[in-house]
């Protein structure tokens, strides 16, 4: 019982690291209509630059969050500008290939700058709680609590605010929304930058309790598109239940079958789906 | 109409020479044979992904896997079980054409991003597989001492350049069954869906057939040109699997132009004689790379080989008809071209040059 106590934690943990990622892959699938296959890159890059702003600049916990966050905001400002604005008219897999070319842009970056080796980031809540008789590190609380407070947020800013109800209505339907004076290309900025935000969040929350290396993203890419097509592309509940589900289904498989039945879950979960309901659990609103 | 072929004609014919001279060339410098032997293999493996991707418009990531299975087939059998590379080879292209229709099944049922991201998954998983099944694949130590090909007659292929011609007659083949395939029924049927697959549908063609058969031609070629590449190397390990190598022939693809018959192989070698002027670089290499893929999507989609289509068609067509029959009916135009003559017929008689890349991308070079 208390190993599944600490397990149900973990699995919250990595469930919200993951909802936090995929919600922003889903985003941009949902205003733009394609898979950011960088996505995977960008997390790692999230990551690196939260270690940087952390170790080497001296900031806080929470603050060098703030400013990765806000740091790789810019950056898909940037990208959206340069890369995916000027193939606005191209069929979508001038897209995917773009972000190809943006993956292995950051991965050799990355490389390039902080070396391929692993590092590792400590953890300024590094110490152990006790719930229910389980022991769990506090950096796990956090991540529960930190992805809960910034999915309320995220919600309320896509309810609420102008701005979030204008990406919505640009996710529904473009023409109506460009209809209603909405500005698709503000709406594809902003997008960019809060799916971009979110993915360097959930790098920097789970940073301190995985190593930071090159190769981070790219086996995170594949779970969190496992996760934005069991929730359905362009959903945003989905993937908040898609990223629990799968991370339950990884951290239970691996306790109690094997670490390879943990990895192979996310797998048999996405092939399945795709065979059997491409569309996903929530993914018949905004099919296009 | 002779006249009006030379210069393609005239094209191909300077490439086949290059290759059949190469050795010459390059002799007394096996390095370099071996790089152009490289070069030739990935083409190979690039006319796969340009059957399933120039061709018909369908994104595959699992490319590069089905590469890697081809690899592993030739590499354990030749090694671990003993077979002869003939058997290995031919058990290889089997087995991965297999396994592109048996995938093929699942993953066309997807369509547009949804394939790819299925694609994606498959070639991860049995990039996993690999580097998982330690008792089979032998995982990260990869599977070294893999035969040469056995002689044939006089044909000693433990000749570096023998069996470069091995290849190159693979290769030449692969060329020569895109451009069949191209001005083929089955090829416009595949054209047909990469402008609009309802398009297609709503005219009679057997959209879901005509993809099953290029995914599953293109992961044949893919295993052709793994089972090459492990002879050739002697040795193989899980990175020749990899989504990476996907991503190098994509790259292949996009330099060398996307649904053309000369792209890939053009795109082959001068990306492979790149990575070899970067050799120095070695880490920067992508640095350099990734935005050459970015630029070159966002400003010239469709290749060397496929603006020097345009080029001579624009050419051809300004000689043909002095007064421009109009740019409205270009579309029309481009396809009848297409159907109604012979090889390397070019694409709309008059296209609009400031056509966006959308239009320009799905009328295709050839």
């Amino acid at each position: 019982m208390t190993l599944f106590i600490q397990q149900l934690i973990n699995g919250l943990a990595l469930g919200g690291i993951y909802c936090l990622a995929a919600i922003g892959l889903t985003l941009v699938f949902g205003v733009l209509g394609f898979p950011n296959l960088a996505h995977g890159a960008l997390f790692m890059v999230g990551g690196y630059v939260t270690y940087t702003l952390l170790v080497d600049v001296g900031l806080p916990y929470v603050v060098a969050i703030v400013c990765a966050a806000l740091i790789l905001a810019v950056i898909g400002v940037v990208f959206e500008r340069l890369i995916f604005h000027p193939l606005r008219h191209a069929p979508h897999t001038h897209h995917m290939i773009a972000t190809v070319g943006v993956m292995f842009f950051l991965i050799s970056l990355v490389q390039e700058i902080w070396g391929t080796g692993f590092l590792r980031m400590e953890s300024p809540f590094d110490g152990r709680m006790t719930v229910a008789g389980a022991q769990i590190s506090t950096q796990r609380i956090i991540i529960v609590i930190t992805a809960m407070v910034v999915l309320i947020a995220l919600t309320l800013f896509l309810k609420r605010s102008v701005h979030g109800q204008s990406i919505e209505a640009i996710e529904q339907d473009r023409t109506g929304a460009a209809l209603v004076g909405i500005n698709a290309n503000v709406v594809s900025m902003m997008t960019f930058a809060v799916s971009f935000a979110l993915v360097a969040i959930s790098a920097g929350l789970v940073a301190p309790i995985q190593l930071l290396s090159p190769g981070m993203g790219e086996s995170l890419s594949l779970i969190v598109f496992a996760i934005i097509i069991l929730g359905g592309l362009g959903s945003l509940p989905g993937a908040i239940i898609g990223g629990f589900f799968i991370a339950m289904a990884e951290v239970m498989a691996s306790t109690y079958i094997s670490v390879g039945a943990g990895q192979a879950a996310v797998f048999i979960v996405l092939m399945a789906v795709l065979a059997i309901k491409p569309t996903g659990i929530f993914g018949t609103v905004v099919q296009r | 109409m002779t006249t009006l072929l030379r210069p393609r004609l005239l094209g191909v014919l300077l490439i086949a020479i290059a290759f059949l001279v190469a050795p010459m060339l390059v002799s007394g410098q096996p390095y370099l044979l071996r790089i152009v032997t490289t070069a030739a293999i990935y083409a190979i493996a690039a006319y796969g992904l340009n059957i399933i991707l120039g061709l018909t418009g369908q994104l595959s990531l699992a490319h590069g896997a089905f590469f890697g299975v081809g690899a592993y087939i030739v590499g354990l059998a030749t090694t671990d079980h003993d077979w002869s590379f003939w058997t290995a080879f031919g058990v290889a292209i089997l087995a991965t054409t297999v396994l592109g229709y048996a995938s093929g099944l699942i993953a066309l049922r997807t369509q547009g991003a949804y394939f790819a991201i299925f694609t994606m998954a498959l070639g991860f998983l049995i990039f996993i597989i690999i580097i998982r099944w330690e008792s089979v694949t032998h995982a990260h130590s990869g599977v070294s001492g893999i035969k040469l090909p056995e002689s044939i007659g006089p044909l000693d292929f433990s000749d570096p350049v023998v069996l470069y011609y091995l290849v190159i007659l693979f290769l030449a083949g692969a060329a020569y069954m895109t451009h069949a395939i191209l001005h083929s029924n089955a090829g416009r049927s595949l054209v047909a869906i990469r402008t609009s697959e309802d398009l297609a549908k709503s005219i009679g063609v057997n959209v879901g057939v005509s993809k099953q058969l290029a995914y599953t031609a293109s992961a044949g070629f893919a295993g052709l040109a793994g089972g090459l590449f492990a002879t050739l190397n002697g040795f193989i390990g899980a990175d020749s699997a990899s989504i990476d190598l996907t991503f190098q022939f994509l790259l292949f693809l996009l330099i060398g132009g996307m649904g053309t018959v000369m792209g890939p192989v053009v795109g082959s070698v001068l990306v492979a004689f790149l990575f070899e002027l970067l050799q120095g670089l070695e880490s920067y290499r992508f640095i350099v790379l990734g935005p050459i893929i970015v630029l070159l999507v966002i400003f010239a989609p469709r290749g060397i080989v496929g603006y020097l289509n345009d080029f001579l068609t624009s050419r051809r067509s300004r000689r043909a008809s002095p007064p421009p029959s109009g740019g409205p009916d270009g579309r029309n135009g481009g396809a009848d071209g297409r159907s109604g003559s012979g090889p390397d017929q070019g694409t709309a008689p008059d296209r609009p040059h400031a056509t966006s890349a959308a239009a320009a991308t799905s009328e295709g070079g050839l």
